[in-house]
């Protein structure tokens, strides 16, 4: 009983105790916390889980652990500011948040950007992607009991990060996109090293195969577990590879294409199977499709220049800079008040590794955003959990997580 | 440069071949209140008591997938609250925006999650940073802060380092 009124308001408001399953259910039912330490939930996700044994009858997703107020942050940042921040949403795919918070404000600004810095930004995001699928499958791999092939994803995704680390000056938070171009022209020999790395890579997926796709105990984990039927998915808001296993053939890169992604020959990936299992080859096919984009990217990369032609927008070459009056005091301006987006709203979607991340951007016509909204991919796809778990088992709920790869910075923002 | 298209009837004689303003026209004229064309995208005001039957009305016409639920505060100018919904056709490859205003004295506004149970997080989220009440949502608790949290940080007149 409640000795305090403190403790009594407590009790009557806490979320704690309203995350609970609904009263009336069965006695003989238990409630299970998981999380928000668990290492399965792949961040700080709290799950509420209601069981018969060892059956899952109700998943209740508590999240808000990491909730940094991010969008109320973005308000009082200088346009350029933002793309700093929208790292830390998603930091498995940091150049796609880039990339679709660029796309959306240069919409506004209807700039033009240069055919070199969209096929560098394609090329980047396609590493991007393969960088947060190395990372999917090596802890949805561990999840599942098979180890080993952690050691074997996160090598490859080493070498991914040193790329990056090469063209950016850092190995995650890379925020190399800049609102009208990009933030330097890529060292001289990185065109070289993406080659290498690319060239080897195929080989490499084919090594996690033979680890994991005839393996009959991952395949008996995943196989028929985690149903969602192409209508549920569509309803609870799924998109991505998840919505791609569901067998709805529906690609933001191939259906409304940004950046130049128009130019490129890619297949699709789908399946009709809806489970995880589907889930993991749709995966891993679009790792070997993304291969065929970045090598195309290099093979037909465009000369010229990697920023707009915007000088009170683009920050001037550092040359220029030291030499040139001009040049000097736009640099001045651009970095001590930032440069002025005209008043509209507009919303650019783009496809994360994760599925549609998309970006509201509503300008007042000042140097800071009104109003910056991020649709997260996995927020939506959290709600999807409890049409994939309930009636499996326990175990079960850890392979469903696995098959969302959820990143609960982008949840919580 | 991209000059906007405002106002319902321009709208619908700059795009005659759009669905969804069509969709919505034929629907309710009186709940179309304003249209804009702007940057290639198609925004649609909705009087705030007609939104469900303007989500079902371009569910049917094939705007088959909510993308998004936010909110945008005008502060101090009224209506303060701008509810968005992006609403998304696989099979025309189109997209949708349709926004709702609220005023600050009644923060309330309709449901959409018996169209699109996806609604059901994203309303929550803006009940929780924006303190928009809706209608005949399951269940409208905090999602992202705690219970208890006193305010609702999204609105302008919230201090971006908190009331300290």
């Amino acid at each position: 009983m409640p000795t305090s009124p403190e403790l009594a308001k407590f009790i009557e408001t806490s979320t704690l105790l309203k995350a609970r399953p609904e009263e009336g259910s069965k006695d003989h039912t238990m409630v299970l916390n998981m999380g928000p330490q668990h290492p399965s939930t792949h961040g700080v996700l709290r799950l509420v889980i209601e069981i018969d044994g060892e059956t899952v009858l109700k998943v209740v997703p508590d999240i808000g652990y990491l909730h940094t107020g991010i969008e109320k942050t973005c308000e009082a940042k200088f346009y350029q500011q933002v793309v700093p921040m929208t790292d830390r949403i998603d930091y498995l795919c940091p150049m796609t948040n880039n990339l679709a918070y660029c796309l959306a404000i240069e919409k506004l600004l209807q700039l033009e950007i240069p055919d070199r810095a969209q096929w560098i930004r394609v090329l980047l995001n396609e590493l991007t992607r393969l960088n947060s699928h190395l990372v999917w499958l090596g802890t949805h791999a561990m999840d599942i009991g098979a180890l080993t092939v952690f050691l074997y994803t996160f090598r490859e995704r080493e070498d991914i990060l040193r790329i990056f680390e090469h063209v950016s000056g850092q190995r995650m938070m890379t925020s190399y996109f800049r609102v009208g171009g990009l933030a330097l022209e890529p060292p001289l020999d990185f065109f070289d090293r993406v080659k290498t790395f690319i060239k080897r890579l195929p080989e490499k997926i084919d090594e996690y195969e033979n680890l994991l796709t005839g393996n009959p105990i991952f395949f008996n984990r995943l196989k028929g577990v985690g149903h969602l039927s192409a209508e549920d998915a569509i309803a609870l808001g799924v998109t991505g590879p998840p919505l791609r296993a569901s067998g709805v053939d529906w690609d933001l890169r191939r259906d409304m294409p940004y950046s130049s992604y128009e130019k490129f020959q890619f297949q699709v990936p789908v399946s009709n199977d809806c489970d995880v299992w589907a889930r993991y080859v749709v995966r891993i096919q679009e790792m070997r499709e993304s291969v065929k984009i970045i090598e195309q990217a290099l093979a037909g990369m465009p000369e010229g220049r990697i920023t707009a032609d915007a000088p009170h927008m683009v920050l001037p070459d550092r040359e220029k800079m030291k030499t040139q009056m001009e040049s000097l005091i736009y640099h001045f301006k651009i970095v001590t008040e930032g440069f002025t987006v005209p008043a509209g709203q507009v919303y650019q979607a783009v496809e994360s590794p994760r599925g549609e991340m998309g970006y509201l951007a509503v300008s007042h016509g000042t140097t800071m955003p009104y109003r910056v909204h991020m649709r997260n991919p996995s927020f939506a796809t959290l709600q999807a959990l409890q049409t994939m778990c309930a009636g499996r088992l326990i175990a079960d709920v850890v392979a469903v997580i696995g098959s969302i790869d959820i990143v609960l910075g982008e949840i919580d923002r | 440069m991209d000059s906007a298209v405002q106002g319902k009837d321009a709208v619908r004689e700059a795009l005659p071949e759009n669905r969804a303003l069509a969709s919505l026209l034929a629907w309710k004229t009186d709940a179309v209140l304003d249209a804009k064309y702007h940057l290639k995208e198609l925004t649609v005001t909705i009087a705030r008591d007609e939104i469900r039957g303007a989500c079902q009305a371009v569910k049917a016409a094939g705007y088959n997938f909510l993308e998004d639920v936010t909110c945008v505060d005008w502060y101090p100018s009224e209506p303060r609250f701008q509810v968005t919904y992006h609403i998304l056709s696989h099979s025309l490859k189109d997209r949708v925006r349709l926004i709702s205003p609220v005023e600050s004295i009644d923060p309330t506004i309709d449901s959409i999650t018996s169209i699109w149970p996806s609604a059901n997080f994203y309303e929550r989220e803006v009940w929780d940073l924006f303190g928009v009440r809706f209608h005949g949502h399951p269940e409208l608790r905090r999602i992202m802060l705690p219970e208890e949290w006193d305010g609702h940080p999204l609105r302008k007149d919230y201090p971006v380092e908190g009331y300290r």
